[in-house]
């Protein structure tokens, strides 16, 4: 066990913060939450920028266009990027860390070299057709049809929690294929462009009061065969192939961001008094020992990864300790404030961050270049609402928990009844 | 940057499993229970054999010569396996105590702040009094070492004027009372010593937390696979397997946690050791209190038994709470250096 960085680490690390320290202060103002056109702008300005330095798909293998970076190194990458308060992914999410991924992995020749160069350099924005009204933990249950016409499929059915489908050119779509009752057999996966006749799309308005997430009518899009990647009925073993693209470095911004957030709330509760309540600094104290653990535990998995030993408990353990800490920081935030958080503004003027693909802001950041100088109540209070999305996106708190007790304590499954 | 257990390591600790697989089972330990003396003098020999408290010790006087790191995953063992007896205690006076790194001398501590250490005994109104303090294991010790703020001290067990209490929480850890104030004994080293020991302890103390919290998430796990009620395993229903999923992550962060104390010892570049210490023995100390808590939930009725083995986890994770430190202490000492 060695938690020191090897020289071509800290050369990786050194000639990164190196170019951030230059261009992140030249950054325009953030565009407002509520602004799509804005934000996309913003965020493919960054990825453009990013593919210029030679930092775009920092996980993406070289021959796709990518960095190539070790799972350590994009460790260093996603710290320098938190350090300088550089953006989040943001509008390129689905691109850069989902449908790129598959497409690497399981596109033809012809589907990489149409669309991974778009996503690298931020000319083309991707959104997420799974989940639907029924389809939710349950994803295997989807209903949205795809039929064969000639070169096309035929698409009917509904989507939802798609996020920055404002801001998109392309969607990667699962539809059903196979009979009804076919399950994850009967899967297929599709790119699907946003402007195609018959995509109606309607925001959802969250409990922040804010639209970050919209559903998707889809009412007989045709999508060209062509645009299918993997076989027909093969799209669930695809989706899954693209979570084997992870190594470990998943969340791990927001982790590295709750860190930075748990700092301002000390500053916060320092300003305020609440620094002379023992119990208020135990509090701090201990979600302070628990952030340290998950660092702990994003270096042990990242070391892993690099090892390419088989993945351990680390992934799910991880996703759901950050996305319950997040909550319960959001918590302390809100008991700091006292009844100065009943006022708020769900879109700050001085935006605190990109939305994520969860539609959670990143408060907590900064303006971009500047280092914080405290967070102000709206930021708190955004903390606190948006905590709430964490523990149910990208895999509930309780399908976690089935994960952990079913493949890494081998319990047995609770039987399934259609 | 390589986060992962090396082979030696990894070879370290499947050795003492090995040892405390075949020296330590637990019917023969339970043989021991509520007797007034559970350490047996050439099963501490044996433990120093195999190295248990010369880990640290310089290989030219005989010891491993290697760091923390190696320590805590074989300590991670001796709580697994339930070991009694003054571990952590005796592979801190190794270079201190002579025959201590061999074994051949069991070394105990009490540590004498007050309200630090938890041997103190409550005085009738709940508080943490000064004298009497209780000592384990008493009648096997060789050489008792008294920590207060200004250093240690070395003590010769027979002169502490004590009696053996009744009944003690952890039936393999029986407790001695000593009414009277302590023997001076004989001072080695000032006040740095003393912030030494307490370090030391409290990690070694963590990594047999973290060994109990495995231990019992493993007996809730086997028993929540096997048990059977409306007709199919208890582990099947959600609201069991979410306990054990809870229990897993527990150990899993306190382990983690404790890893990277234990590394940022032997290599204090990487981070603040007080830091990484005080938060990995908080979490270490939560999972053993509450995994043992919860094996003897999942364990249903059979869990509040004498035969199943449960409750012994959670009285260990108690009598090691002593050594670990107050939590608000822990969590105080993490948000002053956040």
């Amino acid at each position: 066990m060695d938690l020191r960085y090897t020289g071509a680490e800290q050369e990786f690390r050194a000639a990164l913060r190196a170019w951030l320290s230059e261009v992140v202060p030249s950054l325009p103002p953030k565009p407002s939450l509520d602004d799509w056109p804005a934000r996309r702008a913003y965020d493919t300005g960054w990825q453009r920028m990013l593919y210029d330095a030679g930092y775009a798909g920092i996980d993406w293998p070289t021959d796709m266009g990518g960095r190539g970076a070790t799972p350590t190194e994009q460790l260093v990458y996603l710290e320098e990027l938190e350090r300088a308060h550089a953006p989040y992914v943001g509008t390129n999410f689905v691109g850069l860390l989902h449908a790129g991924p598959t497409i690497v992995l399981e596109g033809t020749p012809g589907q990489r070299d149409r669309y991974l160069s778009p996503i690298l350099r931020g000319d083309e924005v991707w959104c997420q057709g799974f989940s639907e009204p029924d389809a939710g933990s349950d994803l295997a249950s989807l209903r949205t049809k795809a039929v064969r016409d000639g070169d096309c499929y035929v698409v009917r059915g509904q989507k939802i929690w798609t996020s920055h489908a404002e801001a998109a050119d392309l969607c990667e779509l699962l539809v059903r294929t196979g009979p009804d009752d076919s399950g994850h057999r009967g899967i297929t996966w599709l790119i699907m462009p946003m402007d195609a006749d018959g995509i109606e799309i309607r925001p959802l308005k969250t409990i922040a009061g804010t639209s970050e997430f919209a559903e998707l009518f889809l009412e007989d899009v045709r999508v060209p065969v062509a645009n299918r990647v993997g076989d027909e009925n093969d799209g669930w073993r695809v989706t899954m192939v693209t979570l084997g693209f992870e190594r470990g470095t998943a969340f791990v911004s927001e982790l590295l961001e709750s860190i930075e957030l748990l700092r301002e709330l000390r500053d916060t509760a320092r300003r305020s008094g609440h620094w002379d309540d023992t119990q208020m600094r135990r509090r701090i104290g201990h979600l302070g020992a628990e952030l340290d653990a998950l660092w702990a535990l994003v270096r042990r998995n990242v070391s892993e990864s690099d090892r390419a030993m088989a993945p351990g408990s680390g992934a799910s353990v991880f996703k759901l300790s950050i996305s319950e800490l997040r909550q319960r920081i959001g918590e302390l935030g809100m008991d700091l404030l006292g009844p100065a958080g009943l006022v708020w503004d769900p879109i700050p003027g001085a935006w605190s961050g990109p939305a994520r693909e969860d539609g959670a802001s990143s408060a907590g950041t900064s303006s971009a270049g500047t280092p914080s100088a405290g967070l102000t109540s709206s930021e708190l209070v955004n903390t606190w609402v948006h905590g709430f999305s964490r523990t149910i996106a990208a895999g509930t708190s309780q399908i976690q928990r089935n994960i952990i007790a079913e493949r890494i304590l081998g319990l047995p499954r609770e039987p399934i009844t259609r | 940057m390589n986060f992962t257990l090396s082979d030696d390591q990894l070879a370290l600790a499947g050795a003492m499993r090995a040892l405390c697989v075949g020296h330590f089972p637990l019917e023969r330990l339970r043989a021991s229970e509520s007797k007034a003396r559970v350490v047996d003098a050439a099963d501490w020999e044996e433990l120093g054999r195999a190295g248990a408290f010369s880990i640290r010790t310089p290989e030219a006087h005989g010891g491993l010569g290697l760091g923390m790191a190696e320590s805590v995953v074989v300590f991670e063992e001796l709580g697994r396996a339930l070991v009694p007896g003054p571990l952590a205690d005796s592979a801190l006076a190794a270079g201190l105590v002579d025959g201590a790194s061999r074994g051949e001398v069991v070394v105990g501590s009490v540590d004498r702040r007050s309200g630090a250490s938890g041997a103190s005994v409550p005085s009738p109104s709940g508080l943490p009094a000064g004298p009497p303090a209780l000592i384990p294991h008493l009648d096997a010790l060789g050489t008792l070492v008294v920590v207060d703020d200004d250093g240690l001290a070395l003590v010769d067990p027979a002169s502490v004027d004590a009696r053996p209490a009744d009944r003690s929480l952890d039936p393999l850890t029986p407790m001695w009372i000593a009414e009277g104030e302590l023997p001076r004994g004989e001072r080695i080293g000032g006040p740095e010593g003393a912030v030494g020991w307490r370090y030391g302890l409290r990690l070694l103390s963590a990594a047999m937390c973290v060994g109990l919290a495995a231990a019992t998430l493993e007996m809730a796990v086997e028993h929540a696979r096997s048990r059977e009620q409306f007709g199919r395993p208890i582990g099947s229903f959600q609201a069991v397997k979410h306990i054990c999923a809870d229990m897993l992550v527990r150990l899993e962060l306190a382990r983690v946690a404790l890893h990277a104390a234990a590394v940022t010892a032997d290599t204090p570049e990487v981070g603040d050791p007080m830091r990484s210490m005080a938060g990995a023995t908080l979490l270490a100390l939560e999972a053993a209190l509450q995994n043992g808590r919860q094996c003897i939930q999942v364990h249903g009725g059979m869990g509040f038994t004498w035969e199943v083995p449960a409750h012994l986890y959670l009285m260990r994770a108690r009598v090691l709470q002593g050594a670990c430190g107050a939590a608000c202490e822990l969590e105080e000492t993490v948000a002053q250096s956040l």
